[in-house]
């Protein structure tokens, strides 16, 4: 068989493929339609290069194969066609940046009513902090931690007292409500990510990274850990239930806040004289211990 | 030779009068239109080695020493292929292979990554076509220092020693990643943490050791030693490509140097160059205020420069496989260069577009996003200036120009899969995922590897003196290409699901189990291609003794490295006399001329009245 059919065949599959593929996008449940349509568009641009190259390619390998006498061209340069070509492609690539910068400014731009949510990574688990009424976060540091605050809050911080303290890796959002993620990390790197938002970013342990999305989309999505962090990477998951307005306002009334929690343990310290070990940190510590 | 050099310097004041008197005039002599200036420097000695060891072993002869890269970095690479079957098969068969853990898993991604990216591809592409085909294109006799290059290849050895001896250490080798991203490299959660992260560091500062001397030897070389007429515009596109990327290399690989001794530092002296504090299992470690993200930016100021250093000559060794096996000139070579010499430029202004959602500032986005596609513009001119040289060509569609055209369609796909991820916000969705592990793969794995196997079948009748079988050869190329295709092309589409790399096993989310079947295909077509490889190797073996022997200058190519007096060359190259060079490599089918090739060395008196290239 010709060459030329056999690779004329590869990109008709590719093309083929493309558009019967069963496996594409996992549905959509945030705000960030603008990366898929992106994602389209340099479909589209880039799809057409590739297949325009390869054909003209494959058309070459027909009408040229080699001929015993036949002359080939000498034809050292042509400035005008590589002129075309370099101004062709230099507006290609324009049209592709473009979308591309103003949809990453709407990225690095958060909306001023977003949420801030603390996400906490450890090897291997999350925990979530969303601010009191008085809606603001009280500062951490890393030091703090231990297993009476088990998130590291600051104790002389206002702010602080009344955030909510979630540990547990299952997080509620409320729908269409904008959400900015503060990541920190106590030991190495990890990334919060959802497929069906499409956002991600690292947590990077020393200083706290950000980014935000607004879900719109009632239902329950899986966290992936996506930045490699050590052998329990895969297993790290955890989950988000985007909720209504309503059921989202009665499942954080259920929560305990960061005061709520320094009672309970005092009281408990007064009934018992001892700590309670009941927090993640120190379930984590056994579980590492055994590995 | 000292009698020459008086000879021509001798009517060098004539021929000046000649041309400035009038140039036009048809009173010129062969003597004056063959006039190339006298060499500038007077001929090298070199040392023969007379026994086995020094004329096999320690040997300063920089062919010897290019086949010996080759071969080791060859055999480093079937320890990564064999890694990578291991991967495919926990991946698309969970579990089938009993003994394999999370741990082992992760030792193998990372040992597989860091043997490919720098012990195999770097070290076939710099080393052996480097070391081979270098001198013999400029028209030298050896490398500048051949003793220097004969220390690289062995520190080169030491370092492969080095890294594959962490497979017998305690704790088994790093399972960091091949980026080997600090705080986890060297903390108890990742496997290898103790001896296996030591060891990759000191094999990384041997190799980049070694390197700098071959490095060295290859950049002074093609600065210094080219023959008489070879000025840097005749120079064929594979010196170009090698020259460029050891520059390239020469200025990245510090980065690298530095980025692991500080993380050794880091690991066994507790410095905090990387490490914050930290808590591990509710400890508080002995680090404090020292930044994960400064390794990142140290390892891609390396890292990005490094996909280029595989690149380039992969770029320059097809341009003049296309060039020779289309009977046709390399379209538009000045473009050709600089794109070669612009895209080395602006790789260093794009490192960090793999570090978007890094944490570090986001707004370097914007820059390092318009930096990334505008590289994308040179890498597109080369490939249009491939695709113009194959029309009306007079194409031989022999294996070697299958794996062109191969390289050709797989690097295209993964130049544009690099389009969606270098555009800042379209990387944000699918980066960490397997259109990542998909597109590097096809486009400076797949790629660079149909480069090297053209490159192997078109030179080999030069190394051995006989050609490869061309029926095996079909065979290897079908099985590669289709099965790398199929292996890769598919894989992005995983990516877009969603699904992250670097996952031991995905368990059962939702919307990932349709990837099962994909991922056993996957598996399935990996393991066919790695066993095709073997084609080669029993094709070498083969016709090593028995192949159709090539004679001299079987491929009627232009360049000076088949035209040495004695097919294999011998050490020294040349013989009594260096070649004089009167023009670029890439005259064929010049109008006028009797034959379709008209060689570097032909001087204008022989082919009065052709239309040649005035280069």
């Amino acid at each position: 068989m010709h060459p030329g059919i056999i690779f004329f065949l590869v990109i008709l599959g590719s093309i083929l493929f493309h558009i019967f593929t069963p496996w594409y996008w996992t549905d959509i449940a945030s705000n960030w339609g603008g990366m898929d349509d992106t994602i389209t568009l340099t479909f589209w641009i880039g799809g057409g290069v590739f297949i325009a190259v390869c054909l003209f390619m494959i058309y070459c390998v027909f009408k040229f194969s080699y001929k015993e006498g036949r002359k080939a061209e000498y034809k050292p340069e042509d400035k005008k066609l590589e002129k075309i070509l370099t101004w062709a492609t230099t507006i290609g690539v324009a049209a592709l940046l473009a979308p591309g910068l103003i949809i990453w400014n709407q990225y690095v731009s958060v909306p001023k009513n977003a949420l801030e949510i603390d996400v906490m990574a450890w090897q291997w688990g999350w925990q979530y902090r969303l601010p009191g009424e008085d809606g603001k976060l009280g500062t951490t540091q890393v030091i703090n931690i231990n297993d009476d605050n088990p998130f590291g809050i600051n104790l002389d911080d206002p702010y602080g007292q009344d955030d909510v303290l979630i540990q547990s890796d299952l997080i509620n959002l409320e729908t269409n409500q904008p959400v900015k993620i503060l990541l920190r990390s106590v030991d190495v790197l990890h990334n919060w990510y959802v497929p069906q938002f499409r956002a991600k970013m690292d947590a990077v342990p020393g200083i706290v990274t950000y980014y935000w999305f607004e879900p719109n989309k009632i239902g329950e999505y899986e966290v992936l850990c996506a930045e490699y962090c050590g052998i329990g990477h895969y297993a790290m998951r955890g989950g988000v239930e985007v909720q209504s307005s309503i059921d989202y306002k009665k499942w954080l009334s259920e929560q305990e806040t960061f005061k709520e929690l320094i009672a309970k343990q005092q009281k408990i310290e007064f009934e018992n004289k001892k700590i309670v070990k009941n927090n993640n940190f120190l379930l984590n510590k056994e579980i590492y211990k055994e590995e | 030779m000292s009698d020459e050099y008086e000879n021509k310097t001798g009517y060098q004041a004539q021929s000046s009068e000649t041309i400035s008197s009038g140039s036009g005039g048809g009173s010129r002599t062969a003597s004056d239109i063959d006039y190339v200036r006298p060499a500038e420097v007077t001929d090298q000695d070199l040392y023969h080695g007379h026994s086995f060891i020094t004329k096999w072993v320690f040997c300063q002869d920089a062919k010897v020493i290019g086949v010996q890269y080759f071969l080791l970095a060859t055999f480093t690479g079937v320890v990564g292929l064999i890694l990578s079957w291991l991967m495919r098969l926990q991946l698309g068969f969970p579990g089938a292979a009993g003994f394999m853990t999370a741990e082992h898993y992760y030792q193998f991604v990372t040992m597989h990554g860091m043997i490919m990216v720098v012990y195999f591809l770097t070290a076939l592409f710099l080393g052996g076509f480097g070391n081979y085909l270098i001198p013999l294109m400029v028209g030298a006799r050896d490398m500048v220092f051949p003793y220097l290059n004969m220390v690289s290849f062995w520190s080169f050895f030491v370092a492969v020693g080095v890294l594959l001896a962490s497979f017998f250490v305690p704790g088994g080798p790093t399972g960091a990643g091949w980026t080997l991203y600090p705080p986890q490299t060297i903390l108890e959660g990742t496997p290898g943490s103790g001896w296996g992260i030591l060891l990759m560091c000191i094999s990384l500062i041997l190799f980049v050791a070694g390197f700098t001397m071959g490095g060295l030897n290859y950049l002074i070389t093609v600065l210094q030693a080219r023959t008489r007429g070879m000025t840097l515009m005749r120079m064929p596109l594979t010196v170009w490509g090698i020259f460029t990327a050891t520059v390239l290399a020469m200025l990245a690989f510090p980065a690298l140097l530095v980025g692991a001794l500080m993380m050794t530092l880091d690991n066994v002296l507790g410095t905090s160059f990387f490490m914050p504090t930290i808590i591990q299992a509710g400890e508080i470690l002995e680090y404090s205020g020292g930044s994960p993200i400064l390794f990142q930016h140290l390892f891609w100021f390396f890292g990005h420069p490094e996909v280029y250093i595989v690149a380039l000559p992969a770029f320059g060794i097809v341009s003049d496989l296309i060039s020779v096996h289309s009977r046709k000139n390399i379209f538009g070579y000045r473009m050709m260069v600089w794109a070669i010499v612009g895209i080395g430029g602006l790789s260093f202004f794009v490192w960090a577009h793999h570090m978007y959602v890094s944490g570090m500032n986001p707004w370097f986005g914007f820059f390092f996003a318009t930096t990334t596609l505008i590289i994308a513009i040179p890498t597109a001119m080369k490939v249009y200036n491939w695709i113009i040289t194959l029309w009306r060509g007079n194409i031989r569609l022999n294996v070697v120009m299958l794996w062109c055209l191969g390289f050709i369609v797989t690097f295209v796909n993964g130049g544009i899969t690099g389009i969606f991820l270098g555009n800042v916000s379209v990387d944000v969705p699918l980066s960490d995922t397997y259109f990542v592990v998909a597109h590097f793969h096809m486009v400076m794995g797949i790629a660079p590897l149909m480069v090297i196997m053209g490159a192997v079948y078109h030179w080999f009748p030069l190394v051995a003196g006989r050609f490869l079988n061309e029926t095996l050869g079909k065979w290897h190329f079908w099985l590669t290409f289709l099965g790398a295709y199929s292996i890769y092309f598919p894989m992005h589409y995983l990516g877009f699901i969603g699904v992250p790399r670097r996952y031991f096993e995905m368990y059962d989310s939702p919307y990932m189990t349709s990837a099962v079947g994909m991922n056993e295909f996957i598996s399935m077509a990996a393991f066919i291609v790695g066993a095709a490889q073997f084609i080669l190797i029993f094709n070498i073996i083969k016709t090593l003794k028995t192949g159709k022997p090539a004679g001299s200058n079987p491929w009627k190519a232009n360049s000076l490295e088949w035209l040495t007096p004695s097919v294999p060359p011998e050490h020294g190259n040349w013989g009594d006399k260096l070649p004089v060079v009167h023009r670029w490599p890439y005259d064929f089918n010049v109008p006028g001329a009797k034959e379709d090739f008209i060689t570097q060395t032909t001087p204008p008196s022989d082919v009065v009245g052709t239309e040649v290239e005035k280069t």
